[in-house]
Protein backbone atom coordinates (compact mmCIF):
# COMPACT_ATOMS: atom_id res chain seq x y z
CA UNK A 1 0.00 0.00 0.00
CA UNK A 2 1.07 3.60 -0.58
CA UNK A 3 0.97 6.08 2.29
CA UNK A 4 2.19 9.59 2.94
CA UNK A 5 4.03 9.34 6.26
CA UNK A 6 5.26 12.62 7.74
CA UNK A 7 5.09 14.18 4.31
CA UNK A 8 7.06 11.41 2.56
CA UNK A 9 5.63 8.87 0.10
CA UNK A 10 6.19 5.38 1.50
CA UNK A 11 5.27 2.00 -0.01
CA UNK A 12 4.51 -1.06 2.12
CA UNK A 13 4.18 -4.63 0.92
CA UNK A 14 0.81 -5.25 2.54
CA UNK A 15 -2.16 -3.39 3.96
CA UNK A 16 -1.39 -2.25 7.49
CA UNK A 17 -3.26 -1.12 10.57
CA UNK A 18 -1.98 1.99 12.36
CA UNK A 19 -0.46 -0.28 15.00
CA UNK A 20 1.28 -2.39 12.37
CA UNK A 21 2.68 0.75 10.74
CA UNK A 22 4.34 1.72 14.03
CA UNK A 23 5.77 -1.80 14.38
CA UNK A 24 7.01 -1.70 10.78
CA UNK A 25 8.81 1.58 11.51
CA UNK A 26 10.08 0.28 14.88
CA UNK A 27 8.32 3.04 16.81
CA UNK A 28 7.09 2.72 20.39
CA UNK A 29 3.31 3.28 20.47
CA UNK A 30 3.58 4.65 24.02
CA UNK A 31 5.81 7.52 22.87
CA UNK A 32 4.34 8.31 19.44
CA UNK A 33 0.99 9.79 18.47
CA UNK A 34 -0.62 8.76 15.18
CA UNK A 35 -2.71 11.28 13.29
CA UNK A 36 -4.58 9.78 10.32
CA UNK A 37 -5.92 12.26 7.77
CA UNK A 38 -5.91 14.97 10.47
CA UNK A 39 -7.74 12.80 13.04
CA UNK A 40 -5.91 11.51 16.11
CA UNK A 41 -5.93 7.73 16.45
CA UNK A 42 -6.22 6.93 20.15
CA UNK A 43 -3.78 4.32 21.47
CA UNK A 44 -6.51 1.76 22.06
CA UNK A 45 -7.70 2.20 18.45
CA UNK A 46 -4.29 1.56 16.84
CA UNK A 47 -4.82 -2.18 16.31
CA UNK A 48 -8.24 -1.85 14.75
CA UNK A 49 -7.55 1.19 12.56
CA UNK A 50 -7.02 -0.07 9.02
CA UNK A 51 -5.01 2.23 6.75
CA UNK A 52 -6.01 2.83 3.13
CA UNK A 53 -4.01 3.65 0.03
CA UNK A 54 -3.24 7.36 -0.12
CA UNK A 55 -3.80 7.97 3.58
CA UNK A 56 -1.83 10.81 5.15
CA UNK A 57 -0.26 9.76 8.41
CA UNK A 58 1.55 12.07 10.82
CA UNK A 59 3.70 10.48 13.52
CA UNK A 60 4.67 12.93 16.26
CA UNK A 61 6.28 12.84 19.67
CA UNK A 62 7.67 15.16 22.35
CA UNK A 63 10.96 16.92 21.69
CA UNK A 64 12.81 19.62 23.58
CA UNK A 65 11.06 22.99 23.50
CA UNK A 66 10.40 26.12 25.49
CA UNK B 1 14.04 26.72 49.17
CA UNK B 2 11.28 29.26 49.85
CA UNK B 3 8.92 26.59 51.18
CA UNK B 4 8.80 27.77 54.78
CA UNK B 5 8.09 31.38 53.83
CA UNK B 6 5.88 31.00 50.76
CA UNK B 7 2.85 29.12 49.41
CA UNK B 8 3.07 26.63 46.55
CA UNK B 9 2.18 27.74 43.02
CA UNK B 10 -1.30 26.44 42.13
CA UNK B 11 -2.33 26.26 38.46
CA UNK B 12 -5.49 24.55 37.24
CA UNK B 13 -5.81 22.46 40.39
CA UNK B 14 -2.18 21.34 40.30
CA UNK B 15 0.30 22.48 42.93
CA UNK B 16 4.01 23.13 42.30
CA UNK B 17 6.61 23.80 44.98
CA UNK B 18 8.82 25.72 42.56
CA UNK B 19 7.71 28.97 40.96
CA UNK B 20 10.21 28.42 38.16
CA UNK B 21 9.11 26.54 35.03
CA UNK B 22 11.82 25.65 32.51
CA UNK B 23 11.95 24.69 28.86
CA UNK B 24 13.84 21.75 27.40
CA UNK B 25 14.90 23.21 24.04
CA UNK B 26 18.28 24.28 22.64
CA UNK B 27 20.52 22.34 25.04
CA UNK B 28 23.86 21.18 23.71
CA UNK B 29 23.29 17.69 25.10
CA UNK B 30 20.55 15.76 26.84
CA UNK B 31 22.83 15.15 29.83
CA UNK B 32 23.31 18.92 30.26
CA UNK B 33 19.56 19.47 29.93
CA UNK B 34 18.78 16.95 32.66
CA UNK B 35 21.46 18.35 34.98
CA UNK B 36 20.23 21.91 34.38
CA UNK B 37 16.59 21.02 35.06
CA UNK B 38 17.69 19.28 38.24
CA UNK B 39 19.70 22.36 39.32
CA UNK B 40 16.77 24.69 38.53
CA UNK B 41 14.54 22.91 41.03
CA UNK B 42 11.65 23.13 38.52
CA UNK B 43 8.93 20.51 38.68
CA UNK B 44 7.12 21.65 35.57
CA UNK B 45 8.99 21.54 32.25
CA UNK B 46 7.81 22.43 28.77
CA UNK B 47 8.11 20.22 25.71
CA UNK B 48 7.24 20.64 22.02
CA UNK B 49 5.40 18.32 19.62
CA UNK B 50 7.21 17.51 16.39
CA UNK B 51 7.37 14.84 13.70
CA UNK B 52 9.28 11.68 14.47
CA UNK B 53 12.37 11.56 12.29
CA UNK B 54 11.76 8.33 10.39
CA UNK B 55 15.41 7.90 9.45
CA UNK B 56 16.81 8.36 12.97
CA UNK B 57 14.16 7.17 15.35
CA UNK B 58 16.30 5.87 18.18
CA UNK B 59 16.75 7.90 21.36
CA UNK B 60 15.42 11.04 19.78
CA UNK B 61 12.20 11.62 21.71
CA UNK B 62 12.59 13.53 24.94
CA UNK B 63 10.78 10.84 26.94
CA UNK B 64 13.94 8.75 26.58
CA UNK B 65 15.62 11.30 28.84
CA UNK B 66 12.94 12.94 30.97
CA UNK B 67 11.02 10.87 33.49
CA UNK B 68 7.35 11.86 33.29
CA UNK B 69 6.92 10.41 36.78
CA UNK B 70 9.36 13.00 38.11
CA UNK B 71 8.47 16.08 36.06
CA UNK B 72 5.14 17.58 35.04
CA UNK B 73 5.38 17.80 31.25
CA UNK B 74 3.69 20.89 29.83
CA UNK B 75 3.22 20.54 26.06
CA UNK B 76 3.45 23.72 24.03
CA UNK B 77 2.10 24.78 20.65
CA UNK B 78 5.28 26.61 19.65
CA UNK B 79 5.62 27.22 15.94
CA UNK B 80 1.86 27.51 15.35
CA UNK B 81 0.73 30.58 13.43
CA UNK B 82 -3.05 30.12 13.52
CA UNK B 83 -5.68 29.19 16.08
CA UNK B 84 -6.58 26.04 14.11
CA UNK B 85 -2.97 24.87 13.99
CA UNK B 86 -2.47 25.55 17.70
CA UNK B 87 -5.64 23.62 18.58
CA UNK B 88 -4.40 20.70 16.48
CA UNK B 89 -1.01 20.70 18.22
CA UNK B 90 -2.62 21.01 21.65
CA UNK B 91 -4.64 17.86 20.96
CA UNK B 92 -1.56 16.00 19.68
CA UNK B 93 0.28 17.05 22.83
CA UNK B 94 -2.52 15.85 25.08
CA UNK B 95 -2.48 12.48 23.33
CA UNK B 96 1.32 12.24 23.56
CA UNK B 97 1.40 13.35 27.16
CA UNK B 98 0.07 12.80 30.59
CA UNK B 99 -2.23 15.74 31.39
CA UNK B 100 -4.67 18.19 29.83
CA UNK B 101 -2.49 21.28 30.33
CA UNK B 102 -1.22 23.19 27.33
CA UNK B 103 1.15 26.11 26.99
CA UNK B 104 -0.74 27.83 24.21
CA UNK B 105 1.22 29.85 21.68
CA UNK B 106 -0.29 31.38 18.57
CA UNK B 107 2.53 33.32 16.97
CA UNK B 108 1.74 36.33 14.80
CA UNK B 109 5.12 37.42 13.45
CA UNK B 110 8.31 35.55 12.59
CA UNK B 111 10.71 38.33 13.48
CA UNK B 112 9.45 39.18 16.96
CA UNK B 113 7.54 35.96 17.70
CA UNK B 114 4.90 38.21 19.24
CA UNK B 115 1.58 36.47 19.80
CA UNK B 116 -1.44 36.86 17.52
CA UNK B 117 -3.83 37.79 20.31
CA UNK B 118 -7.01 37.36 18.25
CA UNK B 119 -5.92 33.84 17.28
CA UNK B 120 -4.82 33.17 20.85
CA UNK B 121 -8.22 34.09 22.22
CA UNK B 122 -10.04 31.98 19.60
CA UNK B 123 -7.83 28.96 20.33
CA UNK B 124 -8.28 29.44 24.08
CA UNK B 125 -12.07 29.40 23.79
CA UNK B 126 -11.99 26.20 21.71
CA UNK B 127 -9.51 24.41 23.98
CA UNK B 128 -11.23 25.40 27.24
CA UNK B 129 -14.48 24.00 25.80
CA UNK B 130 -12.57 20.80 25.03
CA UNK B 131 -11.46 20.44 28.66
CA UNK B 132 -7.94 21.82 28.41
CA UNK B 133 -6.19 23.77 31.15
CA UNK B 134 -4.84 26.61 29.03
CA UNK B 135 -1.70 28.56 29.96
CA UNK B 136 -1.66 31.29 27.35
CA UNK B 137 1.55 32.93 26.18
CA UNK B 138 0.60 36.53 25.48
CA UNK B 139 2.04 40.02 25.22
CA UNK B 140 2.13 42.44 28.13
CA UNK B 141 -1.27 43.94 27.29
CA UNK B 142 -3.76 44.16 30.16
CA UNK B 143 -6.88 44.05 28.01
CA UNK B 144 -5.81 40.85 26.27
CA UNK B 145 -4.86 39.34 29.62
CA UNK B 146 -8.33 40.16 31.00
CA UNK B 147 -9.99 38.61 27.94
CA UNK B 148 -7.87 35.47 28.30
CA UNK B 149 -8.88 35.16 31.93
CA UNK B 150 -12.52 35.63 31.02
CA UNK B 151 -12.17 32.94 28.34
CA UNK B 152 -11.19 30.46 31.04
CA UNK B 153 -7.38 30.33 31.00
CA UNK B 154 -5.83 28.48 33.94
CA UNK B 155 -2.92 30.94 33.80
CA UNK B 156 -1.99 33.97 31.73
CA UNK B 157 1.64 34.25 30.64
CA UNK B 158 2.75 37.69 29.47
CA UNK B 159 6.22 38.09 28.03
CA UNK B 160 9.03 40.03 29.69
CA UNK B 161 10.55 40.63 26.22
CA UNK B 162 10.65 38.62 22.95
CA UNK B 163 11.23 34.86 23.09
CA UNK B 164 14.93 34.03 23.13
CA UNK B 165 16.00 37.69 23.21
CA UNK B 166 17.45 37.82 26.72
CA UNK B 167 16.47 41.51 26.91
CA UNK B 168 14.99 41.14 30.38
CA UNK B 169 11.87 42.81 31.76
CA UNK B 170 11.04 45.67 29.38
CA UNK B 171 7.83 46.87 30.99
CA UNK B 172 7.54 46.25 34.73
CA UNK B 173 4.51 48.52 34.94
CA UNK B 174 2.48 46.40 32.49
CA UNK B 175 3.38 43.17 34.23
CA UNK B 176 2.50 44.64 37.63
CA UNK B 177 -0.81 45.93 36.33
CA UNK B 178 -1.72 42.56 34.80
CA UNK B 179 -0.88 40.82 38.06
CA UNK B 180 -2.93 43.30 40.08
CA UNK B 181 -6.00 42.96 37.89
CA UNK B 182 -6.12 39.20 37.25
CA UNK B 183 -7.33 36.49 39.59
CA UNK B 184 -5.74 33.51 37.79
CA UNK B 185 -1.98 32.97 38.17
CA UNK B 186 0.27 35.25 36.10
CA UNK B 187 3.44 33.55 34.88
CA UNK B 188 5.95 35.71 33.04
CA UNK B 189 7.09 33.72 30.01
CA UNK B 190 10.05 34.58 27.79
CA UNK B 191 12.73 37.23 27.62
CA UNK B 192 14.85 36.92 30.75
CA UNK B 193 18.60 36.79 30.16
CA UNK B 194 20.21 36.42 33.54
CA UNK B 195 19.44 35.99 37.23
CA UNK B 196 18.78 39.67 37.99
CA UNK B 197 16.08 39.67 35.29
CA UNK B 198 14.33 36.73 36.94
CA UNK B 199 14.59 38.41 40.33
CA UNK B 200 13.15 41.67 39.00
CA UNK B 201 10.28 39.78 37.34
CA UNK B 202 9.38 38.02 40.59
CA UNK B 203 9.64 41.29 42.53
CA UNK B 204 6.66 42.55 40.49
CA UNK B 205 4.51 40.09 42.43
CA UNK B 206 3.76 37.59 39.64
CA UNK B 207 3.11 33.97 40.52
CA UNK B 208 5.90 32.40 38.54
CA UNK B 209 8.33 32.59 35.66
CA UNK B 210 9.02 30.41 32.64
CA UNK B 211 12.34 30.41 30.82
CA UNK B 212 14.39 28.33 28.42
CA UNK B 213 17.08 30.14 26.46
CA UNK B 214 18.58 32.03 29.41
CA UNK B 215 19.56 28.68 30.90
CA UNK B 216 20.17 26.60 27.77
CA UNK B 217 22.40 29.19 26.11
CA UNK B 218 24.40 30.19 29.17
CA UNK B 219 28.04 29.19 28.97
CA UNK B 220 27.38 26.84 31.87
CA UNK B 221 23.66 25.97 31.82
CA UNK B 222 23.77 23.98 35.06
CA UNK B 223 25.28 26.85 37.06
CA UNK B 224 22.87 29.34 35.45
CA UNK B 225 19.96 27.06 36.34
CA UNK B 226 21.10 27.12 39.97
CA UNK B 227 21.34 30.93 39.77
CA UNK B 228 17.82 31.17 38.31
CA UNK B 229 16.44 28.97 41.05
CA UNK B 230 17.84 31.30 43.69
CA UNK B 231 16.92 34.49 41.81
CA UNK B 232 13.31 33.33 41.40
CA UNK B 233 13.09 32.52 45.10
CA UNK B 234 14.85 35.76 46.11
CA UNK B 235 12.56 37.92 43.97
CA UNK B 236 9.50 36.18 45.33
CA UNK B 237 10.59 36.64 48.94
CA UNK B 238 11.49 40.29 48.32
CA UNK B 239 7.99 40.84 46.95
CA UNK B 240 6.39 39.11 49.93
CA UNK B 241 8.62 41.05 52.32
CA UNK B 242 7.54 44.39 50.83
CA UNK B 243 10.35 46.72 49.86
CA UNK B 244 11.22 49.95 51.65
CA UNK B 245 10.06 53.21 50.06
CA UNK B 246 12.30 54.90 47.52
CA UNK B 247 13.70 58.25 48.72
CA UNK B 248 15.50 60.96 46.83
CA UNK B 249 17.65 61.83 49.88
CA UNK B 250 20.05 59.89 52.06
CA UNK B 251 19.01 58.81 55.52
CA UNK B 252 21.71 57.64 57.94
CA UNK B 253 21.66 54.05 59.09
CA UNK B 254 23.65 54.79 62.26
CA UNK B 255 22.51 57.03 65.15
CA UNK B 256 23.13 60.73 64.61
CA UNK B 257 23.27 61.26 68.39
CA UNK B 258 26.02 60.07 70.73
CA UNK B 259 28.99 60.97 68.59
CA UNK B 260 32.17 61.37 70.70
CA UNK B 261 32.90 65.05 71.30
Amino acid sequence: MDLIVNGEARRFERALTAGELLAELELDPRAVVVELNRRIVRRYELGETQLDDGDCVELVHFVGGG
Amino acid sequence: MTGVLDQPLAIGGHSFRSRLIVGTGKYRSNATMIAAIEASGAECVTVAVRRVDLDRTKEEGILHHLDPGKYFLLANTAGCYSAAEAVRYARLGREAGFNDFVKLEVIGDQETLFPDVAGLLAATIELVADGFKVLAYTNDDLITALKLEQAGCAAVMPLASPIGSGLGLLNPYSIRTIKTRLTVPVIVDAGVGTASDACLVMEQGVDGILMNTAIAEAEDPVVMAAAMRRATAAGRLAFLAGRMPRREIAFPSSPTKGMAG
